[in-house]
């Protein structure tokens, strides 16, 4: 499976995302921010990092980058799409997800490892992981309160992907929300990082799950 | 060419023999802009010009070291076909300044040093001195640098993985801020400021130069050319960490297709700098247009365009040839790139701007032939021979909370969860561990990297306190199974112009040098950092080190502290009564006195070996080394590492009869002596490691077994986990007044 990893000015994690991309099996992709073109890949993640230094709101300006009009097609097609952290930003700045991310509740940048609780198993990237499980994954951001209008709501039409499990909700999001989908399922959008969580060398491998359930949708289709 | 003021020379902090010695240079008077560049190459921090008689006796060879210092960072040979590019830099003095972008532009200059070399920056590490961070003062410039380094090091996506802060009041009029960068490339890549031939063009590329930081290098930065002009702007350098992203990217890109004969980092001094040492390098001079290079302001002079600090900003050595494609390659990342100048064969740099030559000189004059001081000095007095007098007679188990609460021996948890440290794929270890270690791409192996130096030991005795931070910080490496295999350094030191400072430092030198001799370890490049010192109050010397080790499996990295239950626990090295200069005669007395602890370099060498050793047959389950806090705050982080608990008995302290009976477990917990490391080891290893240890000449107490949920030595405290870790991991949010 051919899987796009997007590269904006000031992405820091597309190299990551590529290397789990590839320690999962698939065939890792990388496309230019500039480039309208996805190069025939079957799924894309736009990962993490400060696109475009992050001076305006986190993602407001790589919604506009040529690779999105091309990113938002694809998505509408149903192609699966993956934003994490600031590709999340992004995602929601573009409208592909609902809501927004602010600034911390603790006005602190923080890292460290959560425990993130699989709400929706039916989409594109959670499809392979058991509903309530939870999984280790790593948070870095300075920007990840998720808000929305509605939360309950959100949860009532299956659009909350990963909550934070009970007291470990790292920016004070509502609903502890860690990442949400469209009603389709295909685009799904989350602050914890997957793709620095694969290698059992560095720690553990709560991401695994995202890429083996896009594998698996991949595999069926 | 003539219309110096008189005795601009001295405001701009050159001697009236350094102006006699740039007039024989030049047989005439120095333009300002010649002037200004001469100023700031000459200056300390350019030219080490009071230090470099006394580097030259540290060891900086070994069959590793692809590149020593000289360079803009020392290159380390790791097999396999890839090196390890890695230096220490101190940003002191704009940190006070201005904490955050002080700390953040320190961030940015030491990656652009690595990247300089053509290798991509992997990881970094801090190495911070302020004073008593329940001081407001101290927690705005704990606060700010802590926030600038998250900002700059997460922004451009280089990792940070460890590094100390340590806290002491003499260090509240002037902290330390000492960034480390570690990068990989392939060895035979052996770029760098060398540029091929003439006709070679000089690329300027990056950030549109200001006036941010002029004389940021210099004392330019506590004068003005004339009263009451623009020279007085802030003199720290404002960073871009996306401009430096896009930079970083740009560079390797160049790098990795061949495009660039040579590349070189603009810091102190800017483009003066840069110009200079590429062309005195090379043995050539350069024509330099100064028109080509874009402004932020156009009002600027040229000798404000020479010597701007501004940041991300990189020179790059192309064949006119290759020109193009560069060009193309700086265009598709968005940065600016223009052509700055052109390699002669005359040595001499020539100046334009404005269709007026502004500057001519020798490229070698300003980057070589600076002076060289031998200043004057005095020998440090040696430390009292007796030990110092420590009271011993407190509550073992409220001892050990007061030294796990201690500022500087508590949790960094509150420091480092605001650094981004997964990024790139390779963090095997982080923050919180004896050393960080590093996957090494595109292998199997690893680098660990670990930074130490202990002001108060320094302060008593200059030479053993640098020579205990070599050992400590290699001993640090050996604790997770890394081969330390090479030093960078960070001399901090007061005023160089004050014999007893330069008496302090050369004795640090020598320290330094022997301990790196014995533990068969160059130093491949550093930093001085001199003036550390306000008011008339220096701070404590403080020689911080770096130390690279080499791990042949990654995944037999050993991690640090008591991982499960049903190990032994095991202490390597001997307990001796030695507390001058410890954490506990602070916290008792408030002085510091007496000697440092004894420090016996091939003691310390069997000791890393059998470590080493340990952890290559598998033997070890957990190690954690031994410092300040001495066994007492190493079990308190063994225990808390992953919530283990430990029953154990307490190491003999020698000599056997020093002290009364009531006084022995105290001593035994707070006692700062070297060469001792706490081990893990399963049950079934105890007869293969006390017989790899006894062959090692290193003496291994058995000490108990790790289990439960409380810290217990039968006799002496029993004390749950959960206050432990309420006394570790709250002391420093609680000294900052916030909630944990």
């Amino acid at each position: 499976m051919r899987i796009g990893v997007v590269t904006f000015p000031g992405s820091c994690d597309d190299r990551d995302a590529r290397a789990a991309v590839a320690s999962m099996g698939a065939d890792p992709v990388a496309l230019w921010h500039g480039d309208g073109d996805l190069r025939g890949v079957e799924a894309v993640v736009l990962p993490g990092g400060f696109s475009y230094g992050d001076y305006l709101r986190c993602g407001a300006i790589a919604r506009f980058s040529p690779v999105m009009r091309a990113v938002a097609a694809f998505a509408r097609a149903g192609g699966p799409v993956l934003g994490i952290c600031n590709g999340f930003q992004v995602l929601c700045e573009a409208g592909l997800l609902p809501g927004a991310l602010l600034r911390n509740a603790g006005l602190r940048f923080v890292c460290r490892e959560v425990e993130v609780v699989v709400e929706s198993t039916s989409t594109a990237w959670t499809s392979a992981c058991q509903a309530g499980s939870s999984l280790v994954i790593p948070v870095k951001h300075g920007e990840g309160r998720y808000v929305h209008p509605d939360p309950p709501a959100l949860a009532a039409a299956g659009q909350v992907a990963f909550c934070y499990a009970p007291g470990h909700n790292p920016n004070g999001s509502l609903a502890d929300i860690a990442g949400v989908t469209n009603p389709a399922g295909n685009v799904v959008g989350l602050m914890p990082h997957p793709e620095h969580a694969v290698d059992p060398l560095l720690g553990p491998v709560g991401g695994r799950g995202l890429f083996e359930s896009v594998l698996a949708t991949a595999a069926r289709v | 060419m003539s219309s110096l003021v008189a005795g601009l020379h001295r405001q701009l902090g050159l001697t009236d023999e350094e102006l006699e010695r740039i007039l024989s240079v030049l047989g005439r008077e120095p333009s300002r802009a010649e002037l200004a560049m001469y100023s700031l190459m000459w200056s300390e921090h350019c030219s080490y010009k009071s230090s470099k008689v006394h580097l030259r006796r540290l060891p900086s060879e070994g069959a590793r070291v692809l590149q020593g210092p000289g360079e803009n960072a020392g290159v380390v040979d790791l097999g396999d076909g890839v090196a390890a590019v890695f230096k220490i830099e101190s940003h002191n003095h704009p940190s006070f300044v201005e904490p955050f972008q002080g700390a953040a532009t320190g961030v940015g200059g030491i990656i652009r040093d690595i990247l300089a070399m053509g290798a991509r920056p992997a990881a970094s590490l801090n190495s911070l001195r302020f004073g008593d961070p329940a001081e407001p003062l101290q927690r705005r410039l704990l606060e700010g640098v802590v926030a600038g380094i998250g900002h700059y090091g997460n922004c451009v996506g280089v990792a940070t993985v460890g590094g100390e802060v340590v806290f002491d009041p003499s260090y509240a009029g002037n902290p330390l801020v000492n960034a480390l960068t570690v990068g990989f490339m392939p060895a035979e890549r052996r770029l760098s400021g060398r540029a091929g031939r003439p006709g070679d063009l000089a690329v300027l590329m990056g950030a549109e130069t200001g006036r941010d930081g002029i004389g940021g290098a210099s004392v330019l930065a506590s004068a003005s050319f004339e009263e009451g002009d623009d020279a007085k702007r802030p003199n720290v350098q404002v960073g871009d960490p996306f401009q430096e992203k896009l930079l970083i990217e740009a560079c390797l890109e160049l790098v990795e297709r061949g495009l660039l004969r040579g590349l070189q980092d603009l810091g102190a001094a800017g483009i003066s700098c840069a110009v200079a040492e590429v062309a005195a390098r090379a043995g050539m001079g350069m024509e330099v247009d100064l028109d080509a290079v874009p402004l932020r302001e156009p009002s600027m002079e040229a000798w404000e365009v020479l010597v701007s600090e501004s940041q991300e900003r990189m020179l790059a050595l192309v064949d006119p040839a290759r020109l193009d494609e560069a060009l193309e390659v700086c265009r598709r990342w968005g940065i600016l790139a223009s052509v700055l100048g052109e390699m002669t064969t005359d040595g001499s740099l020539r100046v334009r701007f404005r269709g007026e030559v502004v500057a001519e000189v020798p490229a070698a004059s300003l980057a070589d032939d600076g002076p060289v001081y031998s200043r004057p000095l005095v020998p440090p007095p040696a430390p009292p021979a007796a030990e110092a007098e420590v009271p011993l007679d407190a509550e073992a188990a409220e001892a050990v909370l007061a030294l796990a609460a201690d500022p500087t021996c508590a949790s960094k948890r509150w420091v480092w969860e605001q650094y981004d440290r997964f990024v790139g794929h390779g963090t095997v270890a982080g923050p919180g561990c004896d050393a960080a270690v590093i996957r090494i791409p595109g292998t199997g192996r690893a680098v660990a990297l670990a930074t130490d130096g202990n002001g108060r030991h320094a302060a008593l005795d200059p030479a053993a306190g640098a020579a205990l931070a070599v050992a400590e910080a290699a001993r640090n490496v050996a604790c997770t199974g890394a081969r330390p295999i090479a030093v960078t350094n960070c001399l901090n030191f007061a005023s160089p112009e004050r014999p007893e400072v330069m008496g302090t430092f050369a004795a640090a030198v020598d320290g330094m040098a022997a301990a790196c001799r014995a533990l068969g370890l160059p130093v491949t490049g550093g930093n001085v950092s001199f003036y550390n010192e306000s008011s008339g109050r220096p701070i404590h010397p403080t020689p911080i080190v770096g130390v690279l080790g080499l791990l042949e499996d990654a995944a037999t990295a050993v991690p640090t502290g008591f991982p499960r239950p049903g190990l032994d626990v095991w202490l390597l090295g001997e307990t001796r009564v030695e507390l001058g200069g410890s954490v506990w005669q602070r916290l008792t007395t408030g002085r510091l006195e007496g000697h440092p602890p004894a420090l016996d370099l091939a003691t310390e060498v069997g000791l890393h070996r059998l470590l080493v050793d340990l952890a290559a047959h598998r033997l070890l389950a957990g190690a954690h080394d031994l410092s300040e806090g001495g066994l007492a705050v190493a079990l308190v982080e063994a225990t808390l590492a992953s919530g283990v608990g430990a029953t154990i008995t307490l190491p003999p302290v020698l000599p056997p009869a020093a002290l009364p009976p009531e006084q022995v477990p105290l001593a035994a917990l707070a006692s700062e002596s070297a060469s001792r490391a706490l081990l893990a080891a399963p049950p079934e290893a105890a007869g293969d490691l006390e017989a790899l240890a006894a062959k090692a000449a290193v003496p291994a107490t058995h000490l108990g077994t790790t289990g439960g949920d409380r810290l217990v030595v039968p006799g002496v405290l029993d004390l749950p986990l959960t206050r432990l870790r309420d006394a570790h991991e709250a002391a420093l949010p609680d000294a900052l007044g916030e909630p944990a």
